[in-house]
């Protein structure tokens, strides 16, 4: 059963949009993208986090960037959606190399504070920069093209490319996980000296890893600057960066799926509590408070500590 | 040209004297306590909201300011007592977290009590006009602020430097057993020491009042702008806050201001109106990062 599951999970998020659109509630498809975009940038944030350690409070930066190479793109009269994807890795790659570089640096919370002020770096250059939009953000003229006679112009053909883009990111991260590249990386983050005295060059392996995340998550952002048809420099401000953390956290950090079920359960709550509260954040602020206070590391380990308990009654009986 | 410097050079002062009573109670907290409070910047919007409900009521802003402080003190020392204490031992991580949470409830909550709109918070009348400085006029209250953030700045520094509670406070940040263990009450120590930089966040909040719109949120990118403080100047320490923000108050609100003109000199005015804000407000950004690869712990380094 338990190996049925994931495959089951998948089966059944391919078929979401038909069992919507069955059901009369299209509406449902686009929350389904945004929850699916969402959930890649989150899984990338806690492959940082959660198995190199890294607490980047500047993860935001690099959904924006890639929001943002799909507007400029566009703007530029770029129409192909694979040239854009390749646009939205290198900017991010590269990105990615010199803010690690800056960061890495440092450690513990000078890294958190350096991240987020790094990421505001590029956040004020967009609101600054007029000649793409400035603070109003810029349009994306129409959905990029996919090409091989495939079209992604509507709203269930867009859900499945997302959809592709997350199972791809997802079993990279696995992969890079099980590997020894992954068991090094979680080595360093448990005794970073004590790798390093084995002969891991831990500076380079955490770069590696802060890289990849950053291109994933270009590649999500790339994808909401598709959703939306416009990039907004609120993408890339801080506060976005803290509601990324915050995904993760409320999913499980050092979860597989803990970025997954984070971003879902965030914006599941967003979606309804906005539509009940006009002051729905401050519910939010509420729930997430008591989640940290009743279970630091996120609602997956909810799952682990009831199995615990349950075994240890299996133990009493 | 001159005047305009003159102004710009006082103004970016009396804006660097508000960013260290900010960043001078982010980094004590940070130093006594080993906790990030993100949550720093809410307390300079809480400040501000508080003085200008009571100064709307009374029709006086220096009732305004004697309602607020306190308020605002006793509010930290309450949350600490219920929450934050429970959270020092946990990661970092967790206390961005938690006080991140706290952003959002007060945002939303300034918000749910007073409504969307800013609220007006006007400036004492006795400084609302403006005053000869050296032959050239300039805002009484701009002044009048600088003169407040200086004399706190003073006081702050005999608290700490020639006290007892401030020998406490040193000791706590370098060795909180022995500290413990001479038989300080450590709890309590804790709570005086947040809510006490609570209460400069909230001063300065009172005092920018009047400048800039007193709204939900307007602590949050003072909250960045104070972190940068605290990275540049070394976290934990008092005096690294002072040369900190008087380097970003200096740096950015001439960036901001003089940048734009500076380009408009060999650029098309075109581009110099695109690249000249977007590099000015950049500019404290770039001298964190010059700051770091010289010295990536600050320049005076409270812990080793």
């Amino acid at each position: 059963m338990q190996r049925l599951f994931v495959p089951l999970l998948l089966v059944l998020a391919v078929l979401l949009p038909l069992l919507a659109q069955a059901s009369g509630m299209e509406y449902y498809i686009g929350v389904l993208t945004r929850i699916l975009i969402f959930a890649m940038v989150a899984a990338s944030l806690n492959f940082i986090l959660g198995y190199g350690g890294m607490v980047s409070f500047g993860h935001a930066v690099f959904f924006g960037l890639g929001a943002y190479v799909t507007a400029i793109a566009s703007f530029h009269g770029v129409t192909s959606a694979w040239l854009i994807w390749l646009l939205a890795a290198l900017v991010t790659a590269l990105v990615g190399l010199v803010i690690g570089l800056i960061a890495l640096r440092t450690r513990a919370v000078y890294f958190i504070m350096i991240t987020m002020a790094l990421a505001q770096l590029f956040y004020y250059f967009f609101v600054g920069f007029r000649y793409y939009g400035g603070d109003d953000g810029l349009q994306v003229t129409a959905r990029p093209l996919l090409g091989l006679g495939l079209d992604m112009s509507g709203d269930n053909a867009f859900y499945w490319v997302v959809l592709a883009w997350l199972m791809a990111s997802l079993v990279l991260l696995q992969r890079l996980l099980s590997s020894r590249f992954g068991l090094a990386l979680n080595a360093i983050r448990q005794n970073e000296r004590r790798a390093q005295a084995i002969g891991y060059p831990a500076l380079r392996y955490k770069l590696a890893a802060f890289v990849i995340a950053a291109v994933i998550a270009g590649l999500a952002g790339s994808l909401i600057g598709m959703s939306n048809l416009f990039a907004s420099p609120k993408l890339l401000h801080w506060s976005q960066s803290g509601i990324l953390l915050v995904m993760v956290a409320l999913g499980g950090v050092g979860y597989f799926y803990g970025g997954l079920l984070g971003a879902a359960a965030f914006l599941l709550l967003e979606e309804v509590l906005s539509t009940h509260f006009e002051y729905w954040q401050i519910y939010v602020g509420l729930i997430l408070l008591l989640v940290i206070m009743v279970a630091p590391r996120g609602v997956s380990s909810l799952a682990t500590i009831g199995k615990t308990l349950r075994q240890g009654e299996q133990h009493g009986a | 040209m001159g005047n305009l410097i003159f102004e710009q050079v006082l103004n970016s002062l009396q804006f660097g004297v508000m960013l260290f009573l900010i960043a001078s109670g982010l980094t004590l907290i940070f130093g006594v306590m080993n906790f990030v409070n993100l949550a720093h910047g809410s307390f300079f919007m809480i400040g501000a909201y508080v003085a200008a409900v009571a100064a709307g009521a009374s029709g006086s802003f220096w009732l305004g300011l004697l309602v607020a402080l306190p308020a605002t003190a006793a509010l930290g020392f309450l949350l600490e007592w219920l929450v934050f204490r429970r959270l020092y031992k946990k990661d970092h991580m967790v206390h961005v977290l938690a006080t991140f949470a706290f952003i959002l409830i007060f945002n939303d909550g300034v918000r749910m009590i007073w409504g969307p709109q800013p609220l007006p918070l006007n400036m004492p009348a006795a400084f609302a006009g403006p005053v000869n400085l050296f032959g050239l006029p300039y805002s009484s209250y701009r002044l009048l602020v600088m003169a407040v953030g200086m004399v706190v700045a003073v006081a702050l520094y005999l608290l700490i430097n020639r006290t007892r509670i401030g020998m406490w406070v040193r000791a706590g940040a370098n060795n909180l057993e022995m500290v413990t263990a001479m038989g300080i009450n450590i709890g309590l120590l804790f709570r005086l020491v947040f809510s006490f930089g609570l209460l400069l966040a909230a001063l300065a909040g009172i005092m920018l009042g009047p400048l800039v719109a007193v709204q939900a949120g307007m602590g949050d990118d003072v909250l960045i702008l104070a972190f940068v403080v605290v990275v540049i100047g070394g976290i934990g320490s008092v005096p690294g806050a002072a040369i900190g923000a008087l380097i970003v108050g200096v740096v950015d609100t001439l960036g901001r201001s003089l940048l734009p003109q500076l380009f408009a000199l060999f650029l098309s005015a075109d581009a110099a109106a695109s690249v000249g804000p977007a590099l000015g407000s950049m500019m404290i950004y770039l001298v964190m990062i010059a700051v770091l690869f010289w010295r990536p712990s600050g320049l005076f380094p409270a812990r080793t």
